[in-house]
């Protein structure tokens, strides 16, 4: 099977879709690049590359650069959506969510219910979330928790090139709104992705690795930390189960239960701030649903509560580490009553 | 109204810091000494120049992600924020803000933005603080023509002229907003002309001239200064550099840069039109070039010698008072 990046994989699943489907289009700020400019067009394909290469197969009308303006983007493509395209709005920064969140959270996720299930609304919000690449306290937050929060939003995490082709499928397809939630630091990564058009289903987790003792749930790049972790401690023979959701809305909390239920113990990693997030929310979930099966209190591994602070070593401090996950297993299989 | 001698010297000095600054950040973030992103104000400095040499540290001024050149205009400490961009101890921002969050809050300069259009409700808030206070301050937002198209622009500049409040909106057109023409995005094409429908005036001016900036940017401030309301500027000006430092820059045309830096130099067409005027001799800016050399390359050193922040800094300040 062919080796693709990330990246690849995610222009390579626009690409088809856009080829068997007329009514989807890309629309953004620089997604191709040089509009109105005495250079190339297609100068940039989205800041990290990743639409490159759209606009000369499917040109202007369907490949749509905009001025800087989210609030209209995202608007356009919920009305686009409502009316018969199928839009992939591109949000560079998911930092950029507070500057058109209206249009999203009241508009776009809303319209099926609130217009008594005659609208709706298949649009899909590309977006690039993620620190560590010393972006400032504006371009690394990830804030997945913030839109998995909200009713009518679907929210996907894709953690490898594979699982990221299979979803953006599955989300272009998709009828509700879907936050494509892409993590700056794995557009370089690779593994094997198959040619041909598949989808992977929303709300079904994905098993990194199966373990007996501590269950470890990761959140977009921190499950590939844990599985790094968890390679790690089976040398010592602590067999570590890895789950990745891949989406957190829906969300499988079956898979999670399950796991805990074998396990009795539970680790939760999550790259954004503790208050109210995705590793809270989880943990909720396994405290209600298999507090019977828990052998240690759940461990929740996040980020600090701050912004996100520049220099590096504030930075390294502030994200939630391997060392940071190491601890947090050691700590749950070491609790006695 | 004109810049006299010792006004042009000044503008001199500050214009060159600016360039200075800029190619030396430029040169460090190639060795790898600056982490992030960067994005540079080279020239564009007869802008902030002309601007903030006609405000006090009483004055306003909010930035864009291009904030070096306004914070240094604004009095900033360059030492400070050469340590703030490499991201040390002693930042003006203590390590924590970097370049695109540049600021000299003690000096009127609050704060550069990294979101685009974030700026120009900022600064109505600053004006209204002016106006309701009575300090007679004035507050300037720089924003580029990208970030004029932006919904939070468009509404400050109508919550400006409802409240009547002395906000300046000097929009920089440069061009570009990353690598999409101003000729495309913005569709009246002349920011300028739509102050007017905000119900507010507006001036145009070649921004790559420090003479005639400074004389725009003094009919403005002295336009909010006398209580008349806020008003716009629309300065056109090249960047010389990429959208950030590592933009390849294909979308400008065949040889476009080259031209325009040799066309709109803003230092180069000062030092001609002042020694013609006799403002100045080749020996007077020679010696300037010299001393703001040694100046930046001292902070430049200095900056790279500090130590990194400490780790125990992470969880202060994110709150006023104990957590
Ligand atoms: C809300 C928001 N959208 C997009 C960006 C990404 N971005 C950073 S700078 C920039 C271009 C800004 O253009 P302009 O306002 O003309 O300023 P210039 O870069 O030319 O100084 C863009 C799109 C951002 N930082 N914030
Ligand atoms: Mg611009």
């Amino acid at each position: 099977m062919p080796i693709k990046t990330y990246r690849q994989a995610i222009n390579e699943a626009m690409a088809q879709e856009m080829r068997q489907d007329s009514t989807v289009i890309v629309i953004g700020e620089d997604v191709a690049g040089g509009a109105g400019c005495d250079g190339e067009r297609d100068a940039y394909g989205g800041v990290m590359g990743v639409t490159k290469g759209l606009f000369p197969e499917f040109g202007e009308s369907r490949v749509i650069d905009t001025p800087i303006t989210e609030s209209a983007i995202m608007g356009a493509a919920a009305g686009a959506a409502q009316t018969g395209l199928r839009p992939i709005a591109e949000l560079m920064f998911m930092d950029f969510l507070g500057v058109c969140f209206d249009q999203i959270y009241n508009q776009a996720a809303k319209f099926r219910y609130m217009f008594g299930g005659k609208a709706q609304c298949p649009m899909v919000v590309r977006t690039m979330a993620g620190a560590g690449l010393r972006g400032g306290a504006q371009h690394s937050q990830n804030l997945t928790q913030m839109v998995t929060m909200v009713p009518g939003l679907k929210v996907v995490c894709p953690t490898n090139a594979f699982d990221a082709k299979g979803l953006l499928i599955t989300a272009i397809r998709d009828n509700d709104c879907v936050i494509f939630v892409e993590d700056k630091f794995l557009y370089e990564t690779s593994c094997e992705v198959p040619d041909e058009m598949y989808t992977i289903p929303f709300g079904e987790a994905n098993f990194l690795r199966e373990g007996t003792d501590v269950t470890i749930v990761g959140i977009s790049n921190t499950v590939n930390k844990a599985l790094a972790v968890a390679d790690r401690l089976a040398a010592e023979g602590i067999s570590c189960d890895v789950i990745d959701p891949r989406t957190t809305s829906p969300l499988d909390e079956e898979s999670i239960i399950e796991s805990v239920e074998v396990t009795g113990r539970l680790v939760i990693v999550d790259e954004m701030t503790p208050r109210c997030g995705l590793a809270a929310d989880i943990s909720s979930i396994v405290a209600e649903k298999a507090f019977g099966s828990l052998r240690a209190p759940i461990m929740k591994v996040t980020a600090a509560h701050s912004p996100i602070p520049f220099a590096p070593a504030l930075e390294d401090a502030w994200m939630p580490q391997e060392s940071d996950i190491e601890a947090a297993v050691r700590a749950v299989l070491g609790y006695t009553r | 109204m004109s810049l006299d001698k010792k006004q042009f010297l000044q503008a001199y000095r500050t214009m060159r810091t600016i360039r200075d600054f800029e190619y030396r950040v430029s040169d460090e973030f190639g060795k790898g000494n600056i982490p992030g992103f960067l994005h540079l104000y080279a020239g564009q400095e007869a802008i902030a120049t002309g601007m903030c040499m006609n405000l006090s540290d009483e004055d306003y001024i909010v930035s864009t992600h291009r904030g070096h050149g306004h914070c240094i205009a604004k009095g900033g400490d360059v030492g400070d924020m050469m340590k703030e961009i490499m991201a040390k101890q002693g930042g003006s921002c203590a390590g924590k803000g970097g370049s695109m969050h540049i600021a000299a809050v003690e000096k009127g300069m609050l704060g550069a933005n990294a979101i685009v259009g974030g700026g120009p409700p900022l600064i109505v808030g600053a004006a209204l603080s002016a106006k309701t206070l009575a300090t007679g301050s004035v507050g300037v937002s720089f924003t580029g023509d990208g970030g004029s198209n932006q919904g939070t622009t468009f509404e400050a500049m109508n919550l400006a002229v409802v409240l009547q409040v002395p906000a300046i909106f000097m929009f920089e057109n440069n061009g570009y907003g990353e690598g999409t023409a101003a000729g495309y995005a913005v569709g009246s094409k002349d920011i300028a002309s739509r102050a007017a429908a905000f119900g507010m005036p507006a001036l145009k001016v070649d921004g790559a001239d420090i003479f005639e900036t400074y004389e725009t940017c003094k009919k403005a401030v002295d336009h909010c200064r006398s209580g008349k309301g806020p008003i716009a500027i629309e300065a056109s000006i090249t960047r010389f550099r990429g959208h950030f430092e590592g933009d390849a820059q294909q979308y400008r045309g065949k040889g476009e840069v080259k031209r325009l830096m040799k066309d709109l130099d803003c230092l180069k067409i000062a030092s001609d039109i002042a020694i013609e005027k006799k403002l100045a001799t080749k020996a007077e800016l020679k010696k300037i070039d010299k001393e703001v050399a040694a100046y930046i390359d001292e902070a430049a050193t200095a900056a790279l010698a500090a130590p990194s922040p400490d780790v125990s800094e992470l969880l202060t300040d994110v709150y006023s008072s104990a957590y």
